[in-house]
Protein backbone atom coordinates (compact mmCIF):
# COMPACT_ATOMS: atom_id res chain seq x y z
CA UNK A 1 0.00 0.00 0.00
CA UNK A 2 1.39 3.07 -1.30
CA UNK A 3 0.54 5.99 1.71
CA UNK A 4 1.71 8.93 -0.69
CA UNK A 5 -0.36 7.67 -3.79
CA UNK A 6 -3.30 7.81 -1.87
CA UNK A 7 -3.29 11.30 0.29
CA UNK A 8 -2.09 12.63 -3.84
CA UNK A 9 -4.89 10.94 -5.00
CA UNK A 10 -7.06 12.47 -2.12
CA UNK A 11 -5.83 16.09 -2.12
CA UNK A 12 -6.43 15.74 -6.33
CA UNK A 13 -9.56 14.16 -5.56
CA UNK A 14 -10.56 17.58 -3.38
CA UNK A 15 -9.29 19.56 -5.76
CA UNK A 16 -10.69 18.53 -8.75
CA UNK A 17 -14.10 17.23 -6.64
CA UNK A 18 -14.28 21.46 -5.96
CA UNK A 19 -14.63 21.97 -9.37
CA UNK A 20 -17.22 19.68 -10.13
CA UNK A 21 -18.66 21.30 -7.62
CA UNK A 22 -18.96 24.49 -9.08
CA UNK A 23 -19.95 23.63 -11.51
CA UNK A 24 -22.98 21.37 -9.63
CA UNK A 25 -23.96 24.49 -7.89
CA UNK A 26 -24.29 26.63 -11.22
CA UNK A 27 -26.05 23.79 -12.98
CA UNK A 28 -28.93 23.53 -9.84
CA UNK A 29 -29.05 27.31 -10.01
CA UNK A 30 -30.48 27.15 -13.34
CA UNK A 31 -32.90 23.74 -12.66
CA UNK A 32 -33.85 25.75 -9.33
CA UNK A 33 -35.00 29.03 -10.53
CA UNK A 34 -36.46 28.01 -13.89
CA UNK A 35 -36.75 24.07 -13.58
CA UNK A 36 -34.73 23.88 -16.57
CA UNK A 37 -32.40 20.53 -16.86
CA UNK A 38 -29.31 22.18 -18.40
CA UNK A 39 -26.97 19.68 -20.46
CA UNK A 40 -25.36 22.18 -22.20
CA UNK A 41 -23.59 22.91 -18.76
CA UNK A 42 -19.93 21.47 -20.19
CA UNK A 43 -20.30 23.82 -22.69
CA UNK A 44 -19.74 26.71 -20.92
CA UNK A 45 -16.80 25.36 -19.58
CA UNK A 46 -15.84 24.76 -22.69
CA UNK A 47 -16.50 28.41 -24.47
CA UNK A 48 -15.31 30.25 -21.14
CA UNK A 49 -12.11 28.20 -21.43
CA UNK A 50 -11.81 28.98 -25.49
CA UNK A 51 -12.95 32.86 -24.60
CA UNK A 52 -9.81 33.19 -22.32
CA UNK A 53 -7.80 31.49 -24.59
CA UNK A 54 -8.56 33.81 -27.21
CA UNK A 55 -7.97 37.05 -25.39
CA UNK A 56 -4.79 35.62 -23.94
CA UNK A 57 -3.35 34.10 -27.22
CA UNK A 58 -4.75 36.56 -29.93
CA UNK A 59 -4.98 39.93 -28.14
CA UNK A 60 -2.14 38.77 -25.65
CA UNK A 61 -3.86 40.32 -22.70
CA UNK A 62 -2.53 39.74 -19.23
CA UNK A 63 -4.26 36.45 -17.32
CA UNK A 64 -6.62 38.88 -15.19
CA UNK A 65 -7.83 41.27 -17.97
CA UNK A 66 -8.68 37.90 -20.16
CA UNK A 67 -10.12 36.35 -17.14
CA UNK A 68 -12.43 39.30 -16.39
CA UNK A 69 -13.61 39.80 -20.00
CA UNK A 70 -14.10 35.83 -20.22
CA UNK A 71 -16.57 36.34 -16.67
CA UNK A 72 -18.20 39.49 -18.98
CA UNK A 73 -18.61 37.85 -21.95
CA UNK A 74 -20.03 34.64 -20.39
CA UNK A 75 -22.68 37.24 -18.20
CA UNK A 76 -23.98 38.55 -21.58
CA UNK A 77 -23.87 35.16 -23.03
CA UNK A 78 -26.14 33.41 -20.69
CA UNK A 79 -28.17 36.25 -20.18
CA UNK A 80 -28.55 36.34 -24.27
CA UNK A 81 -29.28 32.08 -24.42
CA UNK A 82 -31.50 32.74 -21.86
CA UNK A 83 -33.64 35.37 -23.80
CA UNK A 84 -33.39 34.17 -26.91
CA UNK A 85 -33.27 30.20 -26.61
CA UNK A 86 -35.54 29.55 -22.95
CA UNK A 87 -37.71 32.45 -22.91
CA UNK A 88 -39.92 31.32 -25.54
CA UNK A 89 -40.05 28.05 -24.24
CA UNK A 90 -41.76 28.83 -21.04
CA UNK A 91 -44.13 26.83 -20.75
CA UNK A 92 -43.33 24.10 -23.02
CA UNK A 93 -42.98 20.16 -22.01
CA UNK A 94 -40.19 19.44 -19.68
CA UNK A 95 -39.20 17.11 -23.20
CA UNK A 96 -38.94 19.75 -25.21
CA UNK A 97 -37.04 21.81 -23.07
CA UNK A 98 -34.29 19.09 -22.20
CA UNK A 99 -34.37 18.26 -26.12
CA UNK A 100 -33.52 22.28 -26.42
CA UNK A 101 -30.40 22.09 -24.25
CA UNK A 102 -28.92 18.73 -25.56
CA UNK A 103 -29.36 20.38 -28.77
CA UNK A 104 -27.26 23.60 -27.48
CA UNK A 105 -24.20 21.13 -25.81
CA UNK A 106 -24.09 19.71 -30.07
CA UNK A 107 -24.38 22.86 -31.56
CA UNK A 108 -21.73 24.88 -29.22
CA UNK A 109 -19.69 21.56 -29.38
CA UNK A 110 -19.37 21.55 -33.03
CA UNK A 111 -19.18 25.77 -33.15
CA UNK A 112 -16.51 25.83 -30.90
CA UNK A 113 -14.62 23.17 -33.19
CA UNK A 114 -15.27 24.71 -36.07
CA UNK A 115 -13.61 28.03 -34.78
CA UNK A 116 -10.98 26.83 -32.37
CA UNK A 117 -9.70 23.62 -33.85
CA UNK A 118 -10.17 19.73 -32.80
CA UNK A 119 -6.51 20.01 -31.08
CA UNK A 120 -6.25 20.93 -27.71
CA UNK A 121 -4.19 24.23 -27.17
CA UNK A 122 -2.31 24.84 -24.46
CA UNK A 123 -3.06 28.14 -21.92
CA UNK A 124 0.60 30.28 -21.94
CA UNK A 125 2.08 29.73 -18.56
CA UNK A 126 0.60 31.54 -16.11
CA UNK A 127 2.27 31.37 -12.79
CA UNK A 128 5.69 31.07 -12.43
CA UNK A 129 6.07 27.81 -10.54
CA UNK A 130 4.10 24.99 -12.41
CA UNK A 131 3.56 23.33 -9.05
CA UNK A 132 4.38 23.82 -5.17
CA UNK A 133 5.56 21.26 -2.56
CA UNK A 134 3.22 20.94 0.15
CA UNK A 135 3.97 18.71 3.05
CA UNK A 136 5.64 16.50 0.96
CA UNK A 137 3.23 16.51 -1.97
CA UNK A 138 3.38 18.06 -5.63
CA UNK A 139 0.35 20.32 -5.93
CA UNK A 140 -0.30 22.76 -9.47
CA UNK A 141 -0.41 25.97 -8.11
CA UNK A 142 -3.23 26.86 -10.53
CA UNK A 143 -4.98 24.30 -8.45
CA UNK A 144 -4.47 26.13 -5.22
CA UNK A 145 -5.97 28.83 -7.27
CA UNK A 146 -8.99 26.87 -8.18
CA UNK A 147 -9.33 25.44 -4.40
CA UNK A 148 -9.63 29.13 -3.43
CA UNK A 149 -11.75 30.11 -6.15
CA UNK A 150 -13.93 27.73 -5.33
CA UNK A 151 -13.97 28.64 -1.94
CA UNK A 152 -14.92 32.34 -2.72
CA UNK A 153 -17.22 31.30 -5.03
CA UNK A 154 -19.22 28.94 -2.43
CA UNK A 155 -19.03 32.14 0.15
CA UNK A 156 -20.20 34.12 -2.34
CA UNK A 157 -23.35 32.12 -3.00
CA UNK A 158 -24.08 31.41 0.27
CA UNK A 159 -24.12 35.28 1.63
CA UNK A 160 -26.07 35.80 -1.88
CA UNK A 161 -28.61 33.41 -1.13
CA UNK A 162 -29.15 34.37 2.52
CA UNK A 163 -28.74 38.09 2.57
CA UNK A 164 -29.00 39.93 -0.85
CA UNK A 165 -32.68 40.95 -2.01
CA UNK A 166 -32.56 39.22 -5.27
CA UNK A 167 -31.03 35.83 -3.89
CA UNK A 168 -34.24 35.75 -1.40
CA UNK A 169 -36.05 36.24 -4.56
CA UNK A 170 -34.46 33.62 -6.58
CA UNK A 171 -35.27 30.99 -4.06
CA UNK A 172 -38.93 32.88 -3.94
CA UNK A 173 -39.34 31.68 -7.41
CA UNK A 174 -38.02 28.43 -7.30
CA UNK A 175 -39.96 27.94 -4.16
CA UNK A 176 -43.61 29.49 -5.40
CA UNK A 177 -43.17 31.53 -8.99
CA UNK A 178 -46.78 32.65 -8.78
CA UNK A 179 -46.25 33.87 -4.86
CA UNK A 180 -42.97 35.30 -6.07
CA UNK A 181 -44.57 37.24 -8.55
CA UNK A 182 -46.86 38.61 -5.98
CA UNK A 183 -44.40 40.01 -4.41
CA UNK A 184 -43.36 42.13 -7.47
CA UNK A 185 -40.52 39.71 -8.81
CA UNK A 186 -39.86 40.14 -11.85
CA UNK A 187 -39.17 36.02 -13.11
CA UNK A 188 -37.70 36.65 -16.09
CA UNK A 189 -34.93 38.86 -14.54
CA UNK A 190 -34.85 35.70 -12.13
CA UNK A 191 -34.35 33.75 -14.98
CA UNK A 192 -32.23 35.52 -16.84
CA UNK A 193 -29.57 36.32 -13.79
CA UNK A 194 -29.61 32.73 -12.94
CA UNK A 195 -28.23 31.73 -16.25
CA UNK A 196 -25.99 34.52 -16.07
CA UNK A 197 -24.25 33.68 -12.74
CA UNK A 198 -24.51 29.86 -13.37
CA UNK A 199 -22.81 30.41 -17.24
CA UNK A 200 -20.26 32.58 -15.17
CA UNK A 201 -19.43 30.29 -12.44
CA UNK A 202 -19.12 27.64 -15.15
CA UNK A 203 -16.22 29.42 -17.37
CA UNK A 204 -14.57 29.87 -13.69
CA UNK A 205 -14.01 26.09 -13.75
CA UNK A 206 -13.59 25.98 -17.52
CA UNK A 207 -10.34 28.39 -17.61
CA UNK A 208 -9.02 26.77 -14.66
CA UNK A 209 -9.49 23.29 -16.05
CA UNK A 210 -8.29 24.56 -19.19
CA UNK A 211 -5.16 25.88 -17.60
CA UNK A 212 -4.09 22.80 -16.39
CA UNK A 213 -5.06 19.86 -19.39
CA UNK A 214 -4.94 22.87 -22.20
CA UNK A 215 -8.46 23.75 -23.65
CA UNK A 216 -10.29 21.29 -25.79
CA UNK A 217 -13.68 19.32 -26.33
CA UNK A 218 -12.96 16.89 -23.81
CA UNK A 219 -13.74 19.79 -21.14
CA UNK A 220 -17.42 19.50 -21.63
CA UNK A 221 -17.16 15.84 -20.43
CA UNK A 222 -17.45 17.80 -16.86
CA UNK A 223 -21.31 18.56 -18.12
CA UNK A 224 -21.35 15.03 -17.51
CA UNK A 225 -19.89 14.73 -14.37
CA UNK A 226 -21.72 17.01 -12.96
CA UNK A 227 -25.24 14.54 -13.20
CA UNK A 228 -23.76 11.72 -10.81
CA UNK A 229 -22.73 15.07 -7.84
CA UNK A 230 -25.69 16.74 -8.68
CA UNK A 231 -27.86 13.56 -8.21
CA UNK A 232 -25.58 12.65 -5.08
CA UNK A 233 -26.63 15.85 -3.26
CA UNK A 234 -30.09 16.64 -4.34
CA UNK A 235 -31.15 18.36 -7.60
CA UNK A 236 -32.25 21.49 -5.63
CA UNK A 237 -29.70 22.53 -2.97
CA UNK A 238 -27.07 24.08 -3.97
CA UNK A 239 -25.14 23.14 -1.04
CA UNK A 240 -25.83 19.62 -2.09
CA UNK A 241 -24.08 20.39 -5.60
CA UNK A 242 -21.26 21.22 -3.83
CA UNK A 243 -21.15 18.46 -1.74
CA UNK A 244 -21.52 15.75 -4.17
CA UNK A 245 -18.83 17.31 -6.42
CA UNK A 246 -16.31 17.02 -3.91
CA UNK A 247 -17.63 13.86 -3.10
CA UNK A 248 -17.61 12.63 -6.34
CA UNK A 249 -14.14 13.88 -6.83
CA UNK A 250 -12.42 11.84 -4.00
CA UNK A 251 -14.82 9.12 -5.09
CA UNK A 252 -12.94 9.15 -8.58
CA UNK A 253 -9.21 9.40 -7.36
CA UNK A 254 -9.98 6.63 -4.45
CA UNK A 255 -11.62 4.28 -6.96
CA UNK A 256 -8.55 4.68 -9.48
CA UNK A 257 -6.30 4.40 -6.29
CA UNK A 258 -7.91 0.99 -5.37
CA UNK A 259 -7.83 0.11 -8.92
CA UNK A 260 -4.29 0.56 -9.40
CA UNK A 261 -3.28 -1.59 -6.03
CA UNK A 262 -5.68 -4.36 -6.11
CA UNK A 263 -8.18 -4.51 -8.53
CA UNK A 264 -6.85 -4.04 -11.80
CA UNK A 265 -9.91 -3.50 -13.62
CA UNK A 266 -9.01 -0.66 -15.27
CA UNK A 267 -10.88 2.57 -16.01
CA UNK A 268 -12.86 2.38 -12.61
CA UNK A 269 -11.76 6.88 -12.24
CA UNK A 270 -14.54 6.87 -14.66
CA UNK A 271 -17.22 4.56 -14.04
CA UNK A 272 -17.26 4.62 -10.24
CA UNK A 273 -18.71 8.26 -9.71
CA UNK A 274 -22.29 6.39 -11.55
CA UNK A 275 -22.11 3.22 -9.67
CA UNK A 276 -23.12 5.66 -7.04
CA UNK A 277 -25.35 7.63 -8.81
CA UNK A 278 -27.18 4.62 -9.39
CA UNK A 279 -27.28 3.29 -5.76
CA UNK A 280 -27.80 6.85 -4.54
CA UNK A 281 -30.80 6.70 -7.02
CA UNK A 282 -32.13 3.34 -5.12
CA UNK A 283 -31.61 4.06 -1.91
CA UNK A 284 -32.28 8.17 -1.56
CA UNK A 285 -34.04 9.43 -4.71
CA UNK A 286 -33.70 12.67 -3.37
CA UNK A 287 -30.64 13.35 -2.86
CA UNK A 288 -28.60 13.49 0.28
CA UNK A 289 -29.60 17.51 1.00
CA UNK A 290 -32.61 17.37 -1.64
CA UNK A 291 -35.62 18.60 0.11
CA UNK A 292 -39.06 17.22 0.15
CA UNK A 293 -41.77 19.34 0.80
CA UNK A 294 -42.38 20.82 4.01
CA UNK A 295 -46.16 18.99 5.20
CA UNK A 296 -47.87 21.25 7.89
CA UNK A 297 -50.18 18.70 9.16
CA UNK B 1 -80.53 49.37 -1.58
CA UNK B 2 -78.49 50.04 -5.02
CA UNK B 3 -80.13 48.93 -7.83
CA UNK B 4 -78.82 45.98 -8.75
CA UNK B 5 -78.59 46.84 -12.63
CA UNK B 6 -77.26 49.52 -11.87
CA UNK B 7 -73.43 48.06 -10.74
CA UNK B 8 -72.91 47.79 -14.68
CA UNK B 9 -72.75 51.33 -15.48
CA UNK B 10 -69.69 52.81 -14.92
CA UNK B 11 -70.59 56.53 -14.77
CA UNK B 12 -72.41 55.74 -11.55
CA UNK B 13 -71.26 57.54 -8.58
CA UNK B 14 -70.42 54.34 -6.12
CA UNK B 15 -70.10 56.38 -3.22
CA UNK B 16 -71.43 59.18 -3.13
CA UNK B 17 -69.17 60.74 -0.47
CA UNK B 18 -66.14 59.70 -2.69
CA UNK B 19 -65.51 61.29 -5.91
CA UNK B 20 -61.48 60.28 -6.10
CA UNK B 21 -62.07 56.66 -6.27
CA UNK B 22 -58.00 54.81 -5.91
CA UNK B 23 -59.30 51.63 -7.73
CA UNK B 24 -61.85 51.36 -10.42
CA UNK B 25 -62.60 48.58 -12.27
CA UNK B 26 -64.77 49.23 -15.50
CA UNK B 27 -67.06 46.47 -17.05
CA UNK B 28 -64.37 43.91 -17.53
CA UNK B 29 -64.57 40.67 -19.28
CA UNK B 30 -61.59 38.20 -18.07
CA UNK B 31 -61.16 35.47 -20.47
CA UNK B 32 -58.95 31.90 -19.43
CA UNK B 33 -56.64 29.65 -22.19
CA UNK B 34 -58.63 32.15 -24.71
CA UNK B 35 -62.07 30.29 -24.67
CA UNK B 36 -63.08 30.05 -20.82
CA UNK B 37 -64.79 32.82 -19.97
CA UNK B 38 -64.75 33.99 -16.24
CA UNK B 39 -66.08 37.59 -15.73
CA UNK B 40 -68.28 38.85 -17.50
CA UNK B 41 -68.42 43.04 -17.57
CA UNK B 42 -67.98 42.94 -14.01
CA UNK B 43 -66.97 46.96 -12.38
CA UNK B 44 -66.89 48.00 -9.16
CA UNK B 45 -64.78 51.07 -7.08
CA UNK B 46 -62.51 51.32 -4.24
CA UNK B 47 -62.90 54.60 -2.75
CA UNK B 48 -59.53 55.48 -1.21
CA UNK B 49 -58.68 54.73 2.44
CA UNK B 50 -61.90 52.37 2.60
CA UNK B 51 -62.64 48.71 2.57
CA UNK B 52 -64.57 47.52 0.82
CA UNK B 53 -65.43 43.73 0.61
CA UNK B 54 -66.26 41.58 -2.72
CA UNK B 55 -68.27 38.14 -2.04
CA UNK B 56 -69.70 35.80 -3.62
CA UNK B 57 -70.14 31.81 -3.60
CA UNK B 58 -67.59 29.26 -5.00
CA UNK B 59 -66.43 29.94 -8.64
CA UNK B 60 -67.88 33.64 -8.96
CA UNK B 61 -65.23 35.06 -10.23
CA UNK B 62 -63.94 36.75 -7.22
CA UNK B 63 -60.25 35.71 -6.93
CA UNK B 64 -60.28 35.78 -10.34
CA UNK B 65 -61.54 39.69 -10.05
CA UNK B 66 -58.35 40.42 -7.74
CA UNK B 67 -56.15 38.70 -10.10
CA UNK B 68 -56.85 41.03 -12.71
CA UNK B 69 -56.08 43.82 -10.95
CA UNK B 70 -53.00 42.57 -9.59
CA UNK B 71 -51.52 41.40 -13.06
CA UNK B 72 -51.65 37.50 -11.47
CA UNK B 73 -54.10 36.39 -14.50
CA UNK B 74 -51.39 37.04 -17.04
CA UNK B 75 -49.39 33.66 -14.89
CA UNK B 76 -52.61 31.77 -15.23
CA UNK B 77 -53.23 32.15 -19.12
CA UNK B 78 -55.52 34.54 -18.39
CA UNK B 79 -56.65 38.01 -19.93
CA UNK B 80 -58.48 40.72 -19.39
CA UNK B 81 -60.12 41.06 -23.06
CA UNK B 82 -62.58 44.22 -22.61
CA UNK B 83 -63.33 46.67 -19.74
CA UNK B 84 -60.41 48.89 -18.51
CA UNK B 85 -59.17 49.00 -14.68
CA UNK B 86 -57.59 52.40 -13.26
CA UNK B 87 -55.25 52.53 -9.73
CA UNK B 88 -55.20 56.11 -8.63
CA UNK B 89 -56.61 57.39 -12.49
CA UNK B 90 -53.93 54.98 -14.43
CA UNK B 91 -54.84 52.65 -16.73
CA UNK B 92 -53.10 49.23 -15.35
CA UNK B 93 -55.41 46.62 -17.19
CA UNK B 94 -53.11 43.72 -18.23
CA UNK B 95 -49.71 44.97 -16.66
CA UNK B 96 -47.19 42.94 -15.55
CA UNK B 97 -47.30 41.80 -11.84
CA UNK B 98 -44.63 43.44 -10.49
CA UNK B 99 -44.93 46.88 -11.94
CA UNK B 100 -48.59 46.52 -10.51
CA UNK B 101 -46.57 46.04 -7.15
CA UNK B 102 -44.61 49.22 -7.74
CA UNK B 103 -47.43 50.99 -8.35
CA UNK B 104 -48.59 50.07 -4.87
CA UNK B 105 -51.11 47.33 -5.44
CA UNK B 106 -50.04 44.40 -3.20
CA UNK B 107 -52.04 40.92 -3.39
CA UNK B 108 -51.96 38.43 -0.31
CA UNK B 109 -52.96 35.45 -2.56
CA UNK B 110 -55.27 32.91 -1.37
CA UNK B 111 -54.12 30.02 0.99
CA UNK B 112 -51.38 32.56 2.11
CA UNK B 113 -48.24 31.39 -0.54
CA UNK B 114 -45.66 32.27 2.00
CA UNK B 115 -42.36 30.85 1.16
CA UNK B 116 -42.21 28.03 3.27
CA UNK B 117 -38.30 27.39 3.45
CA UNK B 118 -37.49 30.35 4.37
CA UNK B 119 -37.46 32.42 7.58
CA UNK B 120 -40.31 34.43 9.15
CA UNK B 121 -37.71 37.30 8.65
CA UNK B 122 -36.97 36.63 4.96
CA UNK B 123 -40.48 36.20 4.20
CA UNK B 124 -40.75 39.65 5.96
CA UNK B 125 -37.66 40.97 4.09
CA UNK B 126 -38.97 39.70 0.44
CA UNK B 127 -42.23 42.01 0.95
CA UNK B 128 -40.09 44.75 0.18
CA UNK B 129 -38.48 43.44 -2.52
CA UNK B 130 -39.68 46.40 -4.81
CA UNK B 131 -38.37 49.00 -2.38
CA UNK B 132 -35.16 50.70 -2.93
CA UNK B 133 -35.18 53.06 0.09
CA UNK B 134 -33.52 52.51 3.41
CA UNK B 135 -36.41 52.08 5.86
CA UNK B 136 -36.73 48.59 5.96
CA UNK B 137 -35.70 47.68 9.60
CA UNK B 138 -38.28 49.80 10.39
CA UNK B 139 -40.87 48.58 8.65
CA UNK B 140 -40.19 45.35 10.10
CA UNK B 141 -40.77 46.79 13.55
CA UNK B 142 -44.01 48.08 12.35
CA UNK B 143 -45.48 44.57 11.27
CA UNK B 144 -43.82 43.36 14.46
CA UNK B 145 -45.58 45.88 16.75
CA UNK B 146 -49.01 44.57 14.67
CA UNK B 147 -48.40 40.76 14.94
CA UNK B 148 -46.09 40.40 18.30
CA UNK B 149 -46.07 36.90 17.42
CA UNK B 150 -44.05 37.17 14.20
CA UNK B 151 -41.53 38.49 16.34
CA UNK B 152 -41.33 35.32 18.21
CA UNK B 153 -40.93 33.42 15.75
CA UNK B 154 -38.57 35.68 13.48
CA UNK B 155 -35.96 32.73 13.03
CA UNK B 156 -38.01 29.81 12.54
CA UNK B 157 -39.08 28.19 8.73
CA UNK B 158 -42.03 29.51 7.87
CA UNK B 159 -43.50 26.56 6.79
CA UNK B 160 -43.83 25.49 10.23
CA UNK B 161 -45.68 28.07 12.11
CA UNK B 162 -49.51 27.34 12.52
CA UNK B 163 -51.86 28.47 9.95
CA UNK B 164 -52.91 31.65 11.98
CA UNK B 165 -49.71 32.97 11.98
CA UNK B 166 -48.77 32.36 8.24
CA UNK B 167 -51.68 34.38 7.84
CA UNK B 168 -50.14 37.11 10.19
CA UNK B 169 -47.00 36.56 8.17
CA UNK B 170 -49.02 36.96 5.22
CA UNK B 171 -50.38 40.74 6.01
CA UNK B 172 -47.62 41.49 7.30
CA UNK B 173 -45.21 40.49 4.13
CA UNK B 174 -47.96 42.81 2.55
CA UNK B 175 -47.03 45.93 4.75
CA UNK B 176 -43.45 45.49 4.13
CA UNK B 177 -43.98 46.79 0.92
CA UNK B 178 -45.97 49.39 1.74
CA UNK B 179 -48.69 49.22 -0.32
CA UNK B 180 -51.64 51.82 -0.92
CA UNK B 181 -54.04 48.93 -2.27
CA UNK B 182 -53.81 45.63 -0.65
CA UNK B 183 -55.81 43.12 -2.05
CA UNK B 184 -57.35 40.34 0.11
CA UNK B 185 -58.32 36.71 -1.36
CA UNK B 186 -59.98 35.11 1.70
CA UNK B 187 -57.43 35.81 5.09
CA UNK B 188 -60.40 33.72 6.94
CA UNK B 189 -59.58 30.15 5.16
CA UNK B 190 -58.68 27.52 7.32
CA UNK B 191 -59.10 29.68 10.21
CA UNK B 192 -60.34 29.10 13.56
CA UNK B 193 -63.45 31.90 14.72
CA UNK B 194 -61.38 33.30 17.36
CA UNK B 195 -58.34 33.61 14.69
CA UNK B 196 -60.82 35.25 12.04
CA UNK B 197 -61.84 37.86 14.34
CA UNK B 198 -58.12 38.40 15.60
CA UNK B 199 -56.95 38.52 11.81
CA UNK B 200 -59.94 40.76 10.94
CA UNK B 201 -59.49 43.26 13.82
CA UNK B 202 -55.99 43.68 12.56
CA UNK B 203 -57.15 44.61 9.11
CA UNK B 204 -59.32 47.25 10.32
CA UNK B 205 -56.67 48.82 12.58
CA UNK B 206 -54.07 48.47 9.76
CA UNK B 207 -56.72 50.57 7.68
CA UNK B 208 -57.62 53.15 10.23
CA UNK B 209 -54.07 53.63 11.78
CA UNK B 210 -51.87 53.22 8.21
CA UNK B 211 -54.42 54.53 5.79
CA UNK B 212 -53.96 51.86 3.62
CA UNK B 213 -57.20 50.48 1.30
CA UNK B 214 -58.07 46.95 1.32
CA UNK B 215 -60.29 45.27 -1.25
CA UNK B 216 -61.27 42.05 0.73
CA UNK B 217 -62.14 38.34 -1.14
CA UNK B 218 -64.33 36.50 1.74
CA UNK B 219 -67.20 34.03 1.66
CA UNK B 220 -67.67 34.42 5.81
CA UNK B 221 -69.60 37.34 4.63
CA UNK B 222 -70.21 38.25 8.49
CA UNK B 223 -66.84 39.02 9.16
CA UNK B 224 -66.15 40.50 6.31
CA UNK B 225 -68.96 42.83 6.52
CA UNK B 226 -68.16 43.63 10.38
CA UNK B 227 -64.99 45.97 8.93
CA UNK B 228 -65.69 46.75 5.51
CA UNK B 229 -67.56 50.15 5.07
CA UNK B 230 -68.80 48.92 1.37
CA UNK B 231 -69.64 45.68 -0.08
CA UNK B 232 -70.28 43.92 -3.76
CA UNK B 233 -71.57 40.42 -4.54
CA UNK B 234 -70.60 38.51 -7.53
CA UNK B 235 -72.71 35.83 -9.09
CA UNK B 236 -70.96 34.18 -12.39
CA UNK B 237 -68.95 36.60 -13.26
CA UNK B 238 -70.87 39.64 -12.73
CA UNK B 239 -71.68 41.58 -9.70
CA UNK B 240 -75.56 41.02 -9.06
CA UNK B 241 -75.84 43.37 -5.65
CA UNK B 242 -73.86 46.02 -4.04
CA UNK B 243 -74.85 48.65 -1.41
CA UNK B 244 -72.92 49.67 2.17
CA UNK B 245 -71.45 46.79 4.53
CA UNK B 246 -74.62 47.88 7.13
CA UNK B 247 -77.22 47.38 4.02
CA UNK B 248 -75.41 44.36 2.61
CA UNK B 249 -75.75 42.65 6.33
CA UNK B 250 -79.73 43.69 6.31
CA UNK B 251 -80.55 42.28 3.01
CA UNK B 252 -82.72 39.06 3.02
CA UNK B 253 -80.91 37.31 0.31
CA UNK B 254 -77.73 38.14 1.82
CA UNK B 255 -78.54 36.70 5.15
CA UNK B 256 -79.98 33.53 3.41
CA UNK B 257 -76.83 33.12 1.26
CA UNK B 258 -74.03 33.87 2.78
CA UNK B 259 -74.81 35.01 6.81
CA UNK B 260 -76.62 31.60 7.14
CA UNK B 261 -79.85 33.02 8.34
CA UNK B 262 -83.13 31.07 7.67
CA UNK B 263 -86.58 30.99 8.50
CA UNK B 264 -88.88 28.25 8.51
CA UNK B 265 -90.31 28.48 5.15
CA UNK B 266 -86.93 26.56 4.23
CA UNK B 267 -87.94 23.24 5.06
CA UNK B 268 -91.00 22.54 2.62
CA UNK B 269 -90.12 21.53 -0.78
CA UNK B 270 -92.41 24.31 -2.42
CA UNK B 271 -90.19 26.86 -1.49
CA UNK B 272 -86.89 25.35 -2.84
CA UNK B 273 -88.18 26.48 -6.22
CA UNK B 274 -88.55 29.84 -5.18
CA UNK B 275 -84.62 29.24 -3.04
CA UNK B 276 -83.19 28.54 -6.56
CA UNK B 277 -85.07 31.50 -8.05
CA UNK B 278 -84.04 33.96 -6.08
CA UNK B 279 -80.26 32.49 -5.79
CA UNK B 280 -80.53 34.10 -9.25
CA UNK B 281 -80.83 37.59 -7.65
CA UNK B 282 -83.20 38.25 -10.81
Amino acid sequence: MNADLLFQLLLNGLIVGSLYGVVAMSFVLIYKASQVVNFAQGEFLLIGAWVCWYTLTAWQLPFVWGFLFTLAFMMLFGVLIQIVVLRPLIGEPVISVIMVTIGMSIFFQALMKWMFGVFAQPFPPIFETSSVGLAGLQIKTVYLLSLAMSVVIMGGFAWFFKFSKMGLAMRATAFDQQAAQSLGVSVRQVFALSWAISAMVSAVAGVVVGVVNGVSSALSFFGIKVFPAVILGGLDSIIGGMVGGIIVGLLENIAQFADSQWLNLGNMYRIAPFYVLIAILLIRPYGLFGTRDIERV
Amino acid sequence: MTATAAAADPARPVTAEDPAPLLRINNIEVVYNEVILVLRGLSLVVPKGRIVTLLGANGAGKSTTLKAVSGLLRTEEGEVTRGDIWFDGEPIKNAEPDRIVRKGIFQVMEGRRIIADMTCMENLRLGAFTRRDREVRRDIELVFSYFPRLEERAGNIAGYLSGGEQQMLAIGRALMARPRLVLMDEPSMGLSPLLVGEVFDIIRRLNQELGITILIVEQNAAASLAIASYGYVMEQGKVVLDGTAAELADNEDVKEFYLGGHGAERKSFKNLKSYKRRKRWL
